[in-house]
């Protein structure tokens, strides 16, 4: 077998492996469902997802030592995982080769050659590297953004995934939905469609990844090269060279995604993987220069502190932004997240959303957790979210804690936010309509959303009395519509007597109850009222956990009249609300 | 200037370039004039497809309407409560297909009571494969919470299947519109249709529980989980919507299960503490009756519910169950 033809299995058999992996981030038992999977291993091999966190937070997170792995084997074999496993790097080959392969062998290789752009993906790690690098002034993972291995992992789990699964319904049981993301499809195509123009084009000019290969790439003990300096020139090796590293010249060593094309495509066999440099010389390091250097470390170090100015993580945060439960204070969970999606992905109930910028810059595709969204707010007795994240900016709390229960009892549950009603929306508040369906749902035992009685007179509901007999009452008035009176919520309140439930009504006649008559009877041309009663809706604030189940089944559909906001939220000491606790 | 421009046009080239010409203005025009709409829309939507539930109660027998069977064990007093009514037999026929509806609303662990008893609804399941010789026995619901979530934390699913039911969840493409005759809430309502449409029978299975809004949660208010769409509005009239639900629904058989009984915190519980054993537990073809007695175990009387009259003055049954003669029975 010929070494590109192992590159295209190992290609395929990742790409499949992802996809696998993206399907299977779904909460169950089946086969096709969590169970073990190591859905996270893709997101685990990313040295950058490793080296970012570690520069924001000095430690390296379990299952990120998978990126020494890496690390291990680009040092021996080169920049290999670009070729053989980054499943993004595969479908910019793919359709870079698909795009352009009715071009002609001159053609070929002109779009191949080096270019000085290239540089570019450089900049942009060390812009986002040392945006992380220094905790004390301000540090920030935002390097996700760029990163292949996330922006790949959100775009299959958020976008395409739930598309395809709309018709069948297979994955998910309803049609899962994710604010904003419109952007990341957007970002995606772009990134795709620019194959058609110059095969890799992300991988050469954008690609903060295959940069930070590109540099320990000069470490590697095995490289391609030149077994002799002379050859006959005819440039075929640069026909397919997927890293534009120009095989033919000198060698550009950074830049060798390892694709092997060149060494298949050279009828001389002069060009081979080799541990002894090309003899037609080499380049090992990246072509960047001093000055694209400094600006980019400059523009990385200032970038963070002049985001910060909208002061979204002092006093001008954004209510909305509620984060899963277990989430980091905002500073620390901002030092860890990378916007994988993988917690919006394995959220049974939809309710975790790609953040926006409204929450300030640093906010986009972090998740947050929108109500309104999704089968039932924060479910109770789920801790999928930090289960799955592969930086802990969520951490894995088990249920006890979440719940407050056992050891975690003096500490109590976790807070995601409180919940807050908006008396001119609510119906039993502002509509002396009964409703309650916020109290039915509170899942928190004793319920934190409590309720009042009162008794309040309808419009037009003072009545005189015409006449009355046993258990119906007939009135001057003629104002009524037929059983309108009949739901069990209205009464009816004689002076001096207890309220009498009705039971039916006319246009000019109320029923009461036949079990329980008057015990005063009223006299013709006395007043009675006829009141609605209502079971207005409190929020107990030392209760409510925030989950958003009451704001998600509101049925004030459009601004909801119970809303949750972060306020009081157990992971930032500085946003209490309460006194105690 | 041009070398073409110069060239005269061939009688040929002419008769070809009018000919494409006519054909392309006489498509134009009778696209046009076909898809002409001198009206323009109607306001509203109008729902094509109207479905209506069919009645899947079996022949009426006076002296066995109603089994109340006292005891602990739910497996022991469903199989006791069932027999008093003329056994399984009676309600499912060999070769039929069962739907059975228990209570899944909630994401929440058994012990808490919230939703159906994960072995009764097991045991009604086999109950109808062993004795009935059903074909096949689907388990749905419409829950409230996360529906996957709700069937397996609830371990309805779970048990179900392993009792060889067939688990459904409730897909959006399951509902369809309906309208109840006689009724004025349920209209053009979306409800969870597609697994009750090629069944012969349906069963309901309910705790009962404590409800702030409807006073209590059993039976009846089961049904509430075959709404779809925007079903919360109705808490506004719940007592209606509920009587409304039992006219829509006319089951084979109801089990109310109050053999732990959810006294306060309903309908969603959350604590042992919230929970009172009874040991009743409930057969009925009439759910009115069962709710009618039912509300006894939560200290509450006929009178405080006032759906349970709303459905008899509709005439979906009984509210005076003593009527019945229900059958009791005590399992040791």
């Amino acid at each position: 077998m010929k070494i590109v033809q192992a590159r295209r299995i190992s290609q395929v058999f990742f790409f499949l492996l992802f996809i696998w992996f993206c399907i299977v981030s779904t909460v169950g038992e089946k086969l096709w469902q969590l169970r073990g999977w190591p859905v996270n291993w893709f997101l685990q091999l990313d040295p950058l997802a490793a080296i970012g966190t570690i520069l924001t937070t000095h430690a390296l997170y379990r299952g990120l030592l998978w990126a020494l792995v890496t690390i291990i084997l680009t040092i021996v074999f080169g920049r290999f995982f670009c070729s053989w496993v980054c499943p993004f790097g595969s479908l910019h080959h793919f359709v870079g080769f698909w795009g352009n392969r009715k071009k002609s062998a001159a053609q070929k290789i002109r779009l191949n050659k080096y270019r000085k752009a290239q540089c570019i993906k450089y900049f942009i790690l060390v812009f986002f590297l040392f945006m992380a690098a220094f905790p004390s002034i301000a540090a920030s993972l935002q390097v996700g953004l760029l990163d292949p291995i996330p922006l790949i992992t959100r775009s299959f789990n958020l976008i395409f995934l739930p598309i395809v699964d709309r018709s069948v319904n297979f994955v998910s049981v309803s049609d899962r939905f994710y604010v904003g993301g419109w952007l990341i499809f957007a970002i995606f195509l772009i990134a795709v469609l620019l194959n058609l123009t110059i095969p890799r084009f992300y991988c050469r000019f954008i690609c903060p990844l295959g940069a930070l290969f590109g540099i320990i790439n000069r470490f590697a003990i095995w490289r391609i090269g030149k077994r002799q300096n002379e050859c006959v020139n005819c440039k075929l090796c640069e026909k397919s060279c997927e890293g534009g590293c120009e095989p033919a010249g000198k060698m550009r060593i950074s830049e060798c995604v390892l694709c092997f094309n060149c060494l298949d495509d050279c009828g001389e066999n002069i060009i081979s993987y080799q541990t002894q440099p090309s003899l037609a010389g080499e380049i090992t390091n990246p072509d960047i220069s001093r000055r694209g250097f400094v600006l980019s470390l400059a523009s990385g170090i200032f970038a963070i502190p002049a985001v910060r100015l909208s002061g979204k993580l002092g006093s001008n945060w954004y209510h909305k932004v509620i984060r899963p439960p277990g989430a980091l204070a905002e500073k620390e969970f901002l030092k860890r997240c990378i916007k994988c999606g993988q917690c919006m992905r394995v959220c049974p109930t939809n309710v975790i959303q790609p953040g926006g910028i409204d929450g300030g810059l640093e906010n986009l595709w972090t998740p947050v957790l929108n109500n309104r969204i999704g089968s039932s707010g924060c479910q109770l007795n789920c801790v999928a979210c930090g289960q799955v994240c592969p930086t802990s900016a969520i951490r894995p709390i088990t249920l006890s804690e979440k719940l407050g229960t056992g050891e975690f009892a003096e500490a109590g549950p976790i807070k995601l936010g409180t919940a807050f009603f908006d008396r001119g929306r609510c119906l039993p508040w502002a509509m002396d309509k009964p409703c309650i369906v916020c109290e039915e749902n509170c899942p928190v035992s004793p319920k934190a959303i409590y309720t009042q009685e009162c008794f309040n007179t309808i419009r037009d509901g003072i009545l005189t009395v015409k006449k009355v007999s046993d258990n119906t009452m007939e009135t001057v008035e003629n104002n009524l519509s037929l059983d309108k009176l009949a739901t069990g919520d209205y009464y009816c309140a004689v002076e001096g007597d207890e309220r009498r439930k009705i039971v039916a009504n006319t246009e000019n006649s109320i029923e009461i109850s036949p079990d329980k008559l008057f015990g005063k009877i009223p006299t013709a041309g006395s007043k009675i009222e006829v009141q609605v009663r209502l079971q207005r809706p409190y929020v107990d604030i030392e209760k409510c956990i925030g989950c958003g189940v009451c704001e998600h089944e509101c049925p004030v559909s459009g601004k909801k009249a119970i809303r949750v906001s972060a306020e009081g939220e157990t992971r930032s000491a500085d946003r209490k609300l309460l006194l105690k606790r | 200037m041009n070398e073409q421009n110069d060239k005269k046009l061939s009688r040929r080239q002419l008769l070809v370039s009018a000919g494409k010409t006519g054909i392309s203005i006489a498509a134009a025009g009778a696209a046009s004039y076909l898809l002409y709409d001198a009206k323009g829309p109607k306001a509203g939507v109008e729902y094509k497809e109207h479905v209506i539930l069919k009645n899947f109660s079996v022949q009426h027998r006076p002296d066995q309407t109603m089994s109340i069977a006292k005891g602990s064990d739910r497996a022991e007093t469903l199989n006791k409560a069932i027999k008093l009514l003329g056994g399984i037999e009676r309600f499912v026929r060999p070769g039929e297909t069962v739907a059975i509806k228990p209570n899944v609303a909630f994401a929440s662990p058994p012990m808490l009571g919230a939703t159906a008893n994960p072995e009764l609804v097991a045991e009604v399941v086999r109950l109808c494969y062993s004795r009935g010789k059903a074909k096949k026995v689907i388990v749905t619901d419409n829950p409230i919470n996360d529906p996957a979530s709700c069937f397996a934390l609830s371990g309805i699913g779970k048990a179900a299947s392993a009792a060889g039911a067939k688990v459904v969840l409730p897909k959006a493409k399951f509902f369809k519109h309906t309208t109840l005759a006689g009724g004025t809430l349920i209209k053009d309502w979306p409800i969870l249709f597609e697994p009750f449409a090629k069944v012969d029978k349906v069963i309901g299975i309910a705790p009962v529980k404590n409800h702030h809004r409807a006073g209590a949660s059993m039976t009846m208010k089961n049904w509430y989980g075959l709404l779809g769409g925007r079903r919360n509005i109705f808490h506004q009239d719940i007592n209606t919507i509920i009587a409304e639900l039992a006219m829509m629904v006319r089951p084979t058989l109801v089990i109310l299960d109050g053999t732990e009984v959810m006294m306060t915190n309903g309908p969603t519980g959350g604590s042992i503490s919230d929970l009172r054993r009874a040991n009743t537990l409930i057969a009925s073809t009439d759910c009115v009756a069962a709710d009618s007695y039912g509300c006894s175990l939560l200290d509450m009387k006929v009178s405080d519910l006032p759906y349970l009259a709303k459905a008899e003055k509709a005439g979906v049954g009984t509210t005076d169950y003593e009527s019945l003669k229900p059958i009791l029975a005590t399992v040791s």
